[in-house]
């Protein structure tokens, strides 16, 4: 049922944890459908680019839904917020060499946790201004 | 490649060696049509006649009571819309309870010239073959039915069929042996309620009693006579023996509609040739069923579940434990998610099975887990974990020692923690 790389990414999944002094944090799914993900993400300036320097993910679901996860950071470490922002599902399952038509959700949630994160920071900064 | 453990074996079993010798010569060498009247097909017929012997022992019944068809799916469509369809087809003869307002569509009430819908009782734990059957009756406005609940244990009370039995029951339909949590339902005591109600109801206006018994083949008294039941459906393939047959035992006397047209067979209740191969290979693995099998796998499967619940912590047996199949377990991990489970295990080669939704095509979890009245948190990650005749203790073994270090993975993915419970990130929308 999965490619070589998902089963690679949810034996060994990249960026597993939490991050405790996040900047920005997104939480998608619940337990009502089984799939749950949050992504922890910590912005750092460097050379007048704010870049996603550290990243984390905790999630419950399938394999798909973890393996997605894990793709999901290790795609959006080190990237500027606004190009981080761009990640869509379609990028994350492609890179994980497809994936079972059902299981496409998983992609687009990791996609959406990421957004949330990248949005939570942005509404961190403007309500610390 | 490492070695395989399968542990799902109330999903399917491997044919037995002596089942697929019995089977064999009905390929190539007595490959006649058993319904033939040449020596080609009466060579084949002494196989249908020999297996049919062999399943009327095994149930205690007349060899003219057993009919072979292509599995339970098929048999259990038959007891249940047999029953139906022929009160449809026959002469009203159900009067109207007092009080009670005609469901039948005014349309269908001439055709039909009755006022009341037959009226099925089943339970919400059923196969869907079963649960599926029922609800195109439902649709196509044939009959009524009641779904019965579970308790927290996963089984039928006796009272709770007595209760929703009416004036225009016709059918009652439990299965014998749950397929997901192994619950054992109360099939003599319900079958002697149902002996005692038609005492006191003229023929025409009799209950009928259906058990699927696909799960309880292996390992349950399946003597019909001792169940009380008028229907019975089994498939080869659950028991060592091949897929794709099975039989529905049906008591003389039963007033049934075939629902599969286009010869005689079968006592002119299922048309179609015989598969001849699969019949024989059917009786030949019913005739093998014996208790010391049953005994030995139960003793394995209680150490499964003890060397489970006592070195994973905050790991659940679902359904109850001793009115149980004795090769069934099925538990919840809370923070590990079911597929993903599933899918750690196979890739260590041992195979179980899931009910989680991520695991099912319409991504609903199971409806027996939801039926016993199991949260989310416990539905989702649960995983059924089924025994047969050639498990062995070393598998059981490397399970326990397996599993422990899935599940505590899992959790560290999920951020639940490994020893403690700890609660879930709230719901935040699908």
């Amino acid at each position: 049922m999965y490619s070589k790389k998902v089963v690679e990414q949810f034996l060994h999944p990249k960026n597993m944890g939490f991050i405790k002094d996040a900047d920005g944090v997104g939480k998608v799914g619940n337990i009502v459908c089984g799939d749950q993900m949050t992504l922890y993400i910590k912005v750092k300036n460097k050379k007048g680019k704010n870049i996603i320097d550290d990243i984390k993910f905790e999630s419950f679901g399938c394999a798909a839904a973890i393996a997605t996860s894990s793709m999901i950071t290790e795609m959006a470490k080190g990237k500027e917020i606004g190009e981080a922002m761009k990640l869509k599902r379609d990028d994350v399952a492609e890179e994980l060499g497809g994936l079972p038509p059902i299981k496409m959700h998983c992609s687009n949630m990791a996609a959406q946790a990421l957004h949330k994160a990248i949005e939570d920071y942005k509404n961190k900064l403007k309500s610390s201004r | 490649m490492k070695d395989k453990i399968y542990l799902d074996y109330a999903a399917t079993t491997p044919l037995d060696p002596e089942v697929f010798e019995a089977m064999k010569p009905y390929f190539m060498e007595d490959f006649g049509n058993a319904s033939s009247a040449h020596q080609f097909g009466q060579k084949a017929r002494q196989g249908l006649d020999k297996a049919r012997g062999e399943v009327a022992e095994f149930f205690g019944c007349k060899p003219e009571e057993v009919i072979f068809n292509s599995g339970a799916t098929e048999s259990n469509n038959l007891a249940i819309k047999g029953i139906i369809y022929k009160i449809h087809s026959s002469p009203p003869a159900r009067d109207l309870p007092k009080g009670e307002k005609s469901k039948v569509p005014a349309e269908d009430e001439a055709r039909q010239g009755r006022q009341s819908l037959p009226h099925i009782i089943t339970s919400k734990i059923e196969h869907h073959c079963v649960l599926d059957t029922c609800k195109n009756l439902e649709e196509t406005k044939m009959a009524e039915v009641t779904y019965l609940e579970v308790n927290r244990e996963g089984l039928v009370e006796i009272s709770e069929v007595e209760k929703a039995i009416k004036e225009n029951t016709v059918l009652i339909s439990i299965m014998y042996a749950n397929n997901e949590i192994g619950t054992v339902q109360p099939i003599e005591e319900i079958g002697k309620l149902v002996r005692k109600i038609n005492v006191s109801r003229q023929e025409k206006d009799k209950i009928y009693f259906h058990t699927d018994a696909v799960q309880a083949t292996n390992y349950l008294n399946c003597n019909v006579d001792s169940l009380g039941v008028d229907l019975l459906a089994i498939s080869a393939h659950k028991f060592y023996g091949p897929k794709g047959v099975g039989v529905l035992y049906i008591r003389k006397g039963t007033p049934i509609k075939k629902i599969q047209d286009g010869g005689a067979h079968e006592y002119d209740l299922r048309a179609g040739t015989y598969n001849i191969g699969g019949i024989v290979g059917l009786g030949k693995a019913i005739s093998m069923i014996n208790g010391e099998t049953a005994q030995r796998v139960k003793k394995l499967r209680d150490k499964l579940i003890d060397g489970v619940l006592k070195n994973i912590p905050n790991s659940k047996l679902n359904g109850s434990p001793e009115k149980r199949l004795q090769n069934n377990a099925n538990f919840s991990f809370p923070g590990a998610e079911g597929e993903s489970i599933m899918m750690a295990l196979d890739l260590e080669g041992i195979a179980v099975s899931t009910g989680s939704a991520c695991a099912s095509e319409n991504l609903q979890p199971s409806h027996v887990l939801t039926a016993l009245g199991l949260g989310h948190e416990d539905a989702h990650t649960s995983i059924r974990v089924t025994l047969g005749k050639y498990t062995n203790e070393q598998e059981i073994d490397k399970f326990l020692e397996i599993l422990p270090k899935v599940i505590e993975r899992l959790r560290k993915i999920s951020g639940s923690g490994g020893q403690a419970k700890k609660k879930l990130p709230d719901d935040f929308g699908c």
